[in-house]
């Protein structure tokens, strides 16, 4: 038989929650308990992983899902934890988030914006998800971004790459880790001036969309900066499936350098095409012909096969990175399916990492708390070195990857090699630079 | 004058694929009065035969080597294919080499096989409904047939390069002093295309099963009053134009990575094809098919979409309204086709 006591430990910890709770804004008390969109009920909470489970991406949000399920499991603190023991946040304790068990429903974007905008409303109005994260295509971001925005509830983009999701469509809900066109300018452009000289000259095939556009703006100015001149950008579109016809005239053109701001199946096929057409062996005015893949994703290095050899790009995260961060998520994840992951999946496993630490340090699964935890977090040891979540853009900042082809793979898995790890410091610009000019965070948006 | 030329051969290769897919259609339509969606399937499916003699082909058993390590730091397991462990690493190679072109033998019987239970298993039981019932099945077919492929295979294109000999570039221009350098495999795919077309319409003019068929095709009823069993060759034909379809499919692998939804993507044009031809008429087809893969190759050239934007997307269709504007029944169509 247990008899009611009071300790003095007891009394001290009622007295000093109730402290707190009296001490806080008035709004933040409120909205901890209720007055948020899907606030979680019970001894569990639901997140959201929208991401491409058929359609064109459909391989890589194969992969988004498998990390996501990982990170699953670690925070309920099953499996060995991966990435949550090098995190230089200790507040995730492997018991859930704030001790409720995480627990998680899936949507299929199928690459398409309407459909993903209809799968993340389901989980948020179906299913209760207090949190949307995932995705691999930046139309799809953007799209799921505004409705998270307007439904109130956190966006924690997976693999998008335009400027604009963090530039004239951010949003106060939003958080993008994930790097950027503009990132990705800025750190190849020295590269390619080094390797290939600053007397070249450009010719640029675009996908016809918002990452395609912002890409080959930040490309052609980091290049530009450097001495390149652009000789021409033809826009090709998404829908495309055979380049030769958009190939044939770059031979022609006086350019000595291919530059493909291609994602996916349009990569695969217009570097194939680059390289069936010989601009692999072409000279022009004596130099060697170049092709660039500005982003750069192992999983669409594979089907591109032979092609990849020696062409370079950038790349958010690989796995052959040997911090400590990232051999742990190897481990975790390669144990578990059998091979390395992508930086598809670094993203997502890394993102639900974030919030569930955000969440933790915030005491609160609301959304303006979370969004407050998150501005201006400084972490380490999740793969990427020391990074920033900026608060002005909720754009990460860290290092990026120079990538190249690699000639002599050992495995089926070791496709690229890391030429160059470009530190923070050089791919940093101002909030209002001009590329992302015109958007407003507005505020955070609780819901309901 | 370079680049014309570039853009002609261009125009050829992709009006190639247009032309046998649309020369498949047309049978079809001709032979059993079906207009066919899942013909775009067919295609897909025959690439899908070359990628998996060559994952066949690849096949291969696994040794540990501990001189090695895997990303995990665990002893490598090396992969040696069979094919390679019996005849030899130097024969192996060369198989696994040219496992395209081989996947020719493999896809015809496979194909025809499919285009047989196709027809007897689903297409038949729509002969008597209306084009539009004989549409929506066909059409749903191809979406199932496509989510099969992409259930096995992933979504991700999947290489399956030309054999080395004919991976390189030819320069065609040397003895006139032109700068024409151009894919060999894409030489080989027009010449393949234009056997596989001249051997059709020699199939059909040439040999008595040929000319049943074509007398089926004028007219259906009098050839079965003269006890022919024209249901039975129909089918027949309707097995060889998939195979046709799955073959343009195989060759056009090494150009573009097959992947699952590459079917869909030329099922729509070369309908457009089918009908700029003339509903029924093969050569039609064939004609229109290399002259829209022409048009579309200059329609993407830089100068074309400066002063037209958008033109190299709508051009096909731009062509189609104006054929159909002038020339009701298309280029070489005829009376009474689908007019009844």
């Amino acid at each position: 038989m247990t008899k009611p006591t009071l300790s003095r430990r007891g009394v001290l910890k009622t007295g000093a929650a109730a402290g707190v709770g009296l001490a806080l804004p008035t709004y933040l008390s409120a909205a901890s308990h209720s007055g948020f969109t899907n606030a979680p009920q019970g001894d569990t909470v639901t997140l959201g992983f929208n991401v491409p489970q058929s359609g064109p991406y459909a391989d890589e949000g194969a992969d988004e899902l498998r990390a996501y399920q990982l990170a699953v499991e670690h925070l309920n603190g099953e499996g060995d934890g991966g990435m949550m023991n090098t995190f230089s946040s200790q507040v995730l304790e492997g018991n859930g988030i704030m001790g409720k068990k995480v627990e998680y429903v899936t949507g299929d974007t199928q690459t398409k914006s309407d459909a993903a905008r209809a799968s993340a409303k389901s989980m948020i109005e179906k299913d209760g998800a207090v949190m949307i994260t995932g995705g691999s295509s930046s139309g799809v971001a953007i799209a799921v971004q505004g409705l998270c925005q307007e439904a109130g509830v956190i966006f924690m983009s997976g693999l998008t790459h335009s400027n604009d999701t963090t530039g004239k469509d951010k949003k106060a809900n939003g958080f993008r880790h994930f790097f950027n066109g503009y990132m990705s300018g800025a750190a190849l452009a020295p590269v390619l001036a080094a390797q290939y000289g600053e007397d070249r000259k450009a010719y640029h095939l675009t996908a016809d969309y918002t990452w395609g556009w912002t890409q080959q703006e930040s490309i052609a100015a980091a290049t530009e900066a450097l001495g390149w001149t652009t000789v021409e950008n033809v826009l090709t579109p998404l829908a495309a499936t055979d380049f030769s016809s958009y190939i044939a005239p770059v031979l022609n053109s006086g350019a000595d350098v291919l530059v493909l701001n291609h994602y996916g199946g349009n990569m695969v096929n217009s570097l194939t095409n680059a390289v069936q057409f010989g601009l692999r062996e072409k000279m022009v005015d004596g130099k060697q012909f170049e092709i660039v893949v500005p982003l750069f994703s192992r999983l669409m290095a594979r089907g591109a096969g032979e092609n990849v050899k020696g062409i370079l790009g950038s790349t958010n995260w690989h796995w052959s990175l040997q911090d400590e961060a990232s051999q742990a998520f190897v481990k975790s994840f390669g144990t578990k399916y059998g091979f390395p992951p992508s930086q598809a999946a670094h993203t997502c496993y890394v993102q639900t990492l974030l919030y569930a630490d955000a969440v933790a340090r915030a005491g609160s699964f609301n959304p303006c708390a979370v969004v407050e935890a998150l501005e201006g977090f400084e972490f380490d040891g999740l793969g990427n070195g020391p990074t920033l979540y900026r608060a002005e853009d909720h754009q990460c900042f860290k290092d990026v990857l120079v990538v190249r082809g690699k000639e002599n793979p050992t495995s089926e898995f070791d496709l690229l090699e890391v030429v160059e790890v470009t530190p923070r410091a050089q791919v940093e610009y101002a909030p209002d630079h001009p590329m992302f000019a015109g958007g407003n965070l507005g505020q955070c948006n609780p819901g309901a | 004058m370079d680049a014309i030329i570039l853009q002609i051969l261009n125009g050829l290769d992709k009006g190639s694929a247009y032309a046998l897919i649309a020369l498949g259609l047309t049978l079809i339509f001709g032979t059993l009065g079906v207009v066919n969606f899942a013909h775009g399937a067919l295609f897909m499916i025959g690439a899908f035969c070359s990628v998996t003699l060559s994952k066949l082909l690849n096949l291969s058993f696994e040794t540990v080597d501990p001189t090695q390590k895997d990303f995990l730091g665990n002893p490598l397991k090396v992969k040696t294919p069979y094919v390679e462990s019996w005849f030899g690493p130097e024969v192996g190679a060369t198989i696994i080499d040219w496992s395209v072109p081989l996947a020719i033998l493999f896809a015809i019987p496979i194909m025809l096989v499919i285009g047989y239970v196709m027809e007897r298993g689903l297409i038949k039981h729509f002969y008597k409904r209306p084009h539009a019932d004989q549409i929506l099945v066909t059409f749903g077919l191809a979406i199932v047939l496509q989510e099969i492929v992409k259930f096995y295979f992933g979504a991700n294109p999947i290489q399956t390069p030309a054999p080395d000999a004919l991976s390189g570039v030819a320069n065609l221009g040397g003895a006139l002093g032109l700068q024409i350098a151009y894919p060999i495999w894409r030489l080989v795919y027009i010449g393949f295309s234009l056997l596989l077309i001249f051997g059709a319409f020699a199939f059909l003019q040439f040999t008595t099963f040929g000319m049943v068929v074509r007398a089926g095709m004028a007219d259906r009823e009098t050839v079965q009053l003269l006890g022919i069993d024209i249901d039975r060759r129909f089918t027949i034909m309707f097995g060889l134009a998939a195979a046709i379809a799955g073959l343009a499919g195989v060759m056009y692998g090494p150009i573009n990575a097959p992947n699952y939804h590459m079917g869909m993507d030329f099922l729509v044009l070369s309908f457009v094809v089918v009908v700029v031809g003339g509903m029924g008429s093969l050569p039609g087809a064939v004609l229109a098919g290399f002259l829209l893969g022409i048009l579309e190759a200059f329609a993407s050239t830089t100068w074309a979409t400066t002063t037209i934007p958008g033109i190299n997307q709508i051009i096909i269709y731009l062509v189609a309204i104006i054929v159909l504007l002038t020339r009701p029944r298309g280029l070489m169509g005829k009376k009474g086709v689908m007019e009844d």
